[in-house]
């Protein structure tokens, strides 16, 4: 029977990234993520995993990527600032391929900006902000629940993948308490890295074995190749070749975007009629479905589209709901970040709205109700 | 007559072609014979080395050896042998690094990583100089050097990198310099049979970037000066403070018994079995 427990939106996500087999944590303080740290740090020790508080977000993540090529499954959490310091390394996991786990519990920037009010102004940099073109997964809970079932499919997605994925939580979310009832471990399927089948005198450690994503031997299993920060050809050596680089750096988008169709994780209400839809994510997806009901009660044709990934972003389910829609409203604590993905692909489809907070209080369903009664005149 | 291949051969990759990317007369090389010539006397087997660089000329040595090789982000190699190290205890991890790369850039990293005392071999090669990126001053140029970026002189005082590392925590601290390859070699095992962290410092020479700036004009005179002014312990007692002054004190520096970071995880491991038989 599931047990019913009353949990912090980041208590879920320590839960989640345990059910996920999580065995090392490493993390620098910082409000409104510190709660998730605080939980490792008493829970991992009594798992024989590791936690450790690092110097800085830097050798956070540093050390969550050494733990995960040594084979343990590996997640650090942080805030904006901390976020920040954290592009170098993920940009690292993404050309290395290594799987792991970034939690960014949003807060009001830039820089110290109002700690710690909610906020999800690190869209942009969730998606860009670590240097070079690279493929990024991130995941947006909005509620408790999600928090749990988006942390364990974050380490699903970097293990299938061997990718970085970020889990954008927000300080609303994260300091969220709300009734949940979680799934028992047999009831969670968890993803493995592909491993080689070939013994390591053959292995070729980069070598595409047709879905993308070459299989990643841990080490000391005895496959000692080489992994690196450079461009490298199969074998993992540096290369500067364009006939070996273009290939590679294709492959990495390739190996994630093949899939998109199984990635497009949003949650339609109210949409079967209706024709001024709202996109929304995190914390103001919750605002956004309470308007949407008001609405209806009031007979508008009204509907929700709960993004649950952000990126790559699901072109397919947007553009659907576009297709029957006049108008799409875009409600976000940012100066437009989603939205401008909405606009980017819909091409003329409908009208785009947007309704924009950075005063770092949440947006009120009222507020959004306000705005559904202004576009329907 | 067939000629005996030499040691380091084992520990060559086959697959990557040679030359490596040092300009000639460069010290690494001379450094990455006596690293494998020291692991070739531990025990270690070359499925239980992590080989862990960094960014820059130093850095590129991981590519070459037939290990469990990570070629990591500037100054950072520590963090991830750090993971590496929690995350499976059995492996013996080393980590490469250069001057710049161990006490600019990852300057925060390598004292927290001493403070710790968690069980890593790591090495500076400190040729006192950027020479990857064309020769700029580095945190252990010496004071008033003329560089790329210091064309009128070096207005900072360099590091004692050995005496960071001692004040930081390090469990074993040792210098030597690429001339005297024999003792590197030495020195290089004994860090490596040391629990906690340890730490050598390899006095190196960039001809290209470094040499040519202040009038040693060849790695030849580069290693002589390394002779000429290498000080032993032994010989250090018999001389004055003075007479120290722009000498490099080569040998084992710092060598103490300190718990181990790992150490103190398995009592804290053990204490919590315990309590759990106690609930």
């Amino acid at each position: 029977m599931k047990k019913t427990e009353l949990l912090q939106g980041n208590e879920a996500c320590v839960k989640g990234a345990l059910a996920a087999d999580c065995r090392f944590f490493a993390a620098y303080p910082i409000t409104p993520s510190s709660e998730i740290a605080h939980r490792m740090a008493y829970e991992l020790p009594r798992r024989c995993g590791i936690f450790i508080q690092a110097e800085d977000e830097i050798a956070s993540l540093g050390a969550v990527i050494g733990a995960s090529l040594a084979g343990a499954k590996s997640m650090t959490a942080t805030s904006g600032p901390g976020f920040s310091l954290m592009q170098e390394h993920i940009s690292f996991a993404s050309i290395a391929e290594v799987p792991c786990v970034i939690v960014n519990v949003m807060r009001g920037g830039p820089s110290t900006g109002v700690p710690t009010h909610p906020s999800q102004g690190d869209v942009m940099q969730a998606r860009w902000g670590a240097h070079g073109d690279h493929p990024i997964i991130v995941l947006a809970p909005s509620s408790v629940a999600e928090c749990f079932s988006l942390t364990v499919e974050a380490f699903n997605l970097s293990e299938k993948y061997r990718t970085p994925v970020i889990v954008l939580s927000d300080e609303f979310i994260a300091h969220l308490r709300e009734k949940v009832s979680l799934p028992s471990s047999d009831e969670i399927e968890l993803v493995e890295r592909p491993k080689p089948a070939e013994p390591p005198e053959v292995f070729v450690p980069y070598r595409d074995p047709g879905t993308g994503v070459p299989p990643m031997p841990s080490f000391g299993e005895g496959y000692r190749y080489h992994v690196t920060g450079l461009c490298h050809d199969e074998r993992g050596y540096p290369t500067t070749r364009a006939d070996e680089v273009e290939p590679f750096i294709r492959r990495l988008f390739h190996k994630i975007s093949r899939d998109l169709d199984k990635l497009q994780w949003g949650e339609t209400y109210y949409t079967e009629d209706s024709t001024l839809n709202i996109i929304a994510f995190g914390s103001v997806a919750r605002a956004g479905l309470t308007a949407v009901k008001t609405a209806r009660a009031k007979g508008m044709k009204v509907g929700l589209l709960k993004l649950l990934i952000l990126f790559p972003f699901m072109r397919r389910k947007v553009t659907q709901l576009m297709e029957s829609s006049t108008t799409i409203l875009v409600p976000e604590m940012n100066m437009g970040q989603i939205s401008r993905e909405v606009k980017r692909v819909n091409q003329g489809r409908c009208h785009v709205e947007t309704l924009n907070r950075v005063a770092h209080e949440p947006i009120m369903p009222q507020e959004i109700m306000h705005k559904i009664e202004e576009i329907y005149g | 007559m067939a000629r005996k291949k030499h040691v380091i051969y084992k520990y060559l990759r086959t697959t990557k072609r040679f030359p490596s990317i040092w300009c000639p007369g460069c010290g690494v090389g001379i450094f990455l014979g006596a690293l494998l010539r020291a692991i070739d006397k531990s025990n270690y087997s070359k499925d239980q080395i992590v080989l862990v660089s960094g960014i820059g000329c130093a850095g590129r040595l991981t590519t070459y050896v037939d290990f469990n090789t990570l070629h990591t982000t500037h100054g950072r190699a520590l963090t991830f042998a750090t993971g590496i190290k929690l995350a499976k205890p059995e492996l013996k991890v080393i980590v490469i690094m250069g001057d710049g790369d161990a006490v600019a850039i990852g300057g925060n990293h390598f004292i927290h990583a001493a403070r710790r005392n968690i069980e890593i071999t790591s090495i500076v090669i400190n040729n006192g100089i950027y020479g990857m990126t064309g020769g700029q001053l580095s945190p252990a140029t010496p004071l008033d050097v003329e560089t790329i970026s210091s064309p009128y002189g070096n207005l900072e005082p360099s590091f004692d990198i050995c005496r960071l590392a001692e004040a930081a925590g390090s469990s074993f601290v040792a210098r030597s310099t690429v001339y005297h390859a024999g003792h590197m070699e030495r020195l290089i095992g004994k860090a490596l049979q040391k629990k906690g962290f340890t730490m050598v410092e390899i006095i190196s020479q960039c001809p290209v970037h470094y040499g040519r700036q202040v009038g040693l004009n060849s790695a030849v005179e580069m290693m002589k000066w390394q002779r000429d002014n290498a000080v032993t312990d032994d010989k250090a007692k018999g001389l004055s403070e003075e007479e120290l002054q722009g000498k490099i004190r080569i040998g084992v520096l710092v060598d103490r018994e300190i718990p181990t970071y790992q150490e103190r995880l398995e009592n804290l491991k053990e204490s919590l079995k315990e309590k759990a038989v106690a609930l």
